[in-house]
């Protein structure tokens, strides 16, 4: 079985965004970057996969600028095999069908039994790409995994739903995103880094793949949102909280 | 497509329609305002009574079913196909941004080669938006450009519309050759006697600082005499303390109760993206220097072991 993983540059999870002045969006620059947390899962798995014998090879893609060569470096030191970039230029902007509609693109190339998307960017918090992605290809899908098994030829995934857990059995090839409970990654060692420079990562350039952005949704400002006012007002014991709270009708 | 016309999807278990669609029918009302139709989807198995429901909610038109038994467990393959095949109708298609519309919204977007907003906190106007990026530490303004637009609603942003005494017609569609790709295995849902998360008043949080499942308990009394909600940071949830569905973030509900109440949670950026719009906040913190306190309203530095049993206490 073969296993294709999109993986996706965002802003490191810890870094407190700031809004830039002009309202055009956040400041990127000198900000540190990191492979979307959910993606590293994604990538977590398929390696895991492999390991157990089920899967025969792991190959990660990302859309996006240069920079991007670096989170699928990061990607291969986990364990994935080879990568491929979708290289688009700095400031070109992309909906998520449109990088569901050029990862189809790297699906037909690529031919994968699953492919495993994380379940949302932390950057634009869309949750969106990986249904698109199963929609175009016309196969199933199963979002926000929290364990996949393989029975046979199906594939087994309990999924993280809001009042519990539902479990979906899947034909190949699926589309599979992935909840924060399904494993935890494991930090990349310095051999493995070391390795991963040495395997193969694959350009295609977005100006040679007859490919024009779907430009249905425009971003008109970014902004901060409103602060809380005002200052904590702290008890010593909770009957004088809760004498506050009833003052206040708030209870 | 000129005319507004918009279709809210109706989240239902065979059971109840849940709150989350209430909330989405007023964001809809706030597109149209006042101009063209809105229109309800009930879409399932066996759901003639979530229609007859559906029929009384304030502000629709009509109310379509869609009842096959292919859409037993509403998986996304087939709704998808079932909600497809009325879409052309539409300038709008409206799901809640709960786990179902989720996992369904953007597939039917990409079915009909469409873009979809997620998650909208603001309704501007029929074709602009607001919502939150990078864990709503930025508001985004976004306008939709295309002729049709999917969208998800997140429900905390927008009160819940009521049922009137109109009721009306429901139009029943027949759709054949659905989707059954993905097959339904089983189900364990978490059996909860309380106020649900999402749409509770009053919710009360616990966090690594409880140190276990079991006390949890310590909350329990305190959330039955207040009519209150448990939710959990991710801590307790990766901990083990409590299911999933109790997670309050970025990666898990997101709420906005009229009082938030975090006892033994730091305040973690996606935490706080789950609970920062909640009207008045308490954080219970051992830490003084907890980034809680730096959004709540009200606090208490100490114990939680020993503050909780008070707070108990106080309340009787």
């Amino acid at each position: 079985m073969k296993i294709l993983v999109a993986v996706k540059r965002v802003i490191d999870h810890n870094v407190k965004v700031r809004v830039k002045a002009d309202g055009s969006g956040v400041e990127l620059a000198n900000v540190k970057m990191a492979i979307n947390p959910f993606d590293e899962i994604a990538v977590e798995e398929a390696v895991r996969l492999k390991e157990s014998g089920k899967a025969s090879e792991v190959v990660v893609v990302s859309i996006g600028d240069i920079s991007s060569q670096e989170t699928l470096r990061s990607a291969m030191a986990i364990g994935a095999d080879r990568a491929v970039l979708v290289q688009i230029p700095i400031d070109m902007i992309l909906e998520p069908l449109d990088i569901a509609r050029l990862l189809q693109k790297i699906v037909f190339a690529e031919q994968p039994d699953l492919i495993l998307l994380g379940k949302q960017a932390i950057d634009n918090d869309c949750n969106q790409t990986g249904q698109m992605l199963s929609a175009l290809l016309k196969c199933s899908q199963a979002t926000f995994a929290s364990l996949i098994e393989i029975e046979g030829s199906a594939l087994l995934v309990t999924r993280e739903i809001d009042g519990g857990l539902e479990t979906l059995s899947l034909p190949l090839p699926a589309v599979v995103t992935t909840d924060l409970r399904l494993n935890e990654p494991r930090y990349a060692t310095l051999p493995n880094i070391m390795k991963a420079k040495k395997k193969p990562l694959e350009i295609h350039d977005i100006s040679q793949m007859s490919f024009s952005p779907l430009g249905q949704v425009k971003i008109l400002t970014v902004s901060e949102p409103k602060k809380r006012t005002g200052q904590c007002t702290l008890f010593n014991d909770a009957n004088a909280l809760v004498s506050e709270l009833q003052a206040k009708e708030a209870i | 497509m000129n005319q507004l016309s918009v279709l809210v999807v109706v989240e239902h278990d065979n059971q109840t329609i849940k709150s989350s669609t209430y909330h989405s029918v007023t964001a809809a009302k706030q597109m149209l305002a006042g101009q063209g139709y809105l229109h309800l989807l009930v879409a399932g198995h066996q759901c003639e009574k979530i229609a007859e429901l559906a029929a009384k909610i304030g502000g629709a038109e009509k109310v379509i079913l869609i009842d096959s038994s292919e859409l037993s467990h509403q998986l996304a393959e087939s709704m998808t196909d079932a909600i497809v095949s009325i879409a052309k109708d539409y300038s709008h298609l409206i799901f809640p941004a709960t786990t179902f519309g989720k996992n369904i919204a953007p597939r039917v977007a990409a079915t009909l080669g469409i873009a979809q907003i997620s998650d909208i906190t603001e309704v501007i106007d029929a074709q602009t938006f607001i919502r939150p990026i990078y864990a709503g530490n930025a508001l985004a303004t976004v306008q939709n450009n295309g002729h049709q637009v999917v969208l998800t609603i997140r429900s905390s942003a927008f009160l819940a519309a009521v049922d009137t005494p109109d009721i009306v017609a429901i139009e029943k569609h027949s759709v054949s050759g659905l989707n059954q790709l993905a097959q339904l295995k089983s189900q364990s849902l978490t059996q909860v006697s309380r106020a649900e998360l999402s749409s509770a008043k009053i919710v009360i949080s616990g966090g690594r600082g409880l140190s276990s499942g079991e006390n949890f308990a310590l909350l329990e009394s305190i959330a039955d005499k207040l009519g209150a909600a448990i939710g959990a940071s991710r801590a307790a949830v990766d901990a083990g303390y409590v299911p999933n569905d109790y997670q309050v973030g970025q990666t898990g509900k997101i709420i906005a109760p009229d009082l938030y109440i975090a006892v033994g949670i730091s305040g973690a950026i996606q935490h706080i993206a789950g609970m920062k719009e909640s009207k008045v906040i308490v954080a219970i913190n051992s830490d003084p220097d907890a980034p809680i306190f730096q959004i709540a309203d009200y606090g208490i530095v100490g114990d939680l072991f020993e503050i909780l049993p008070e707070f108990d206490k106080a309340l009787a």
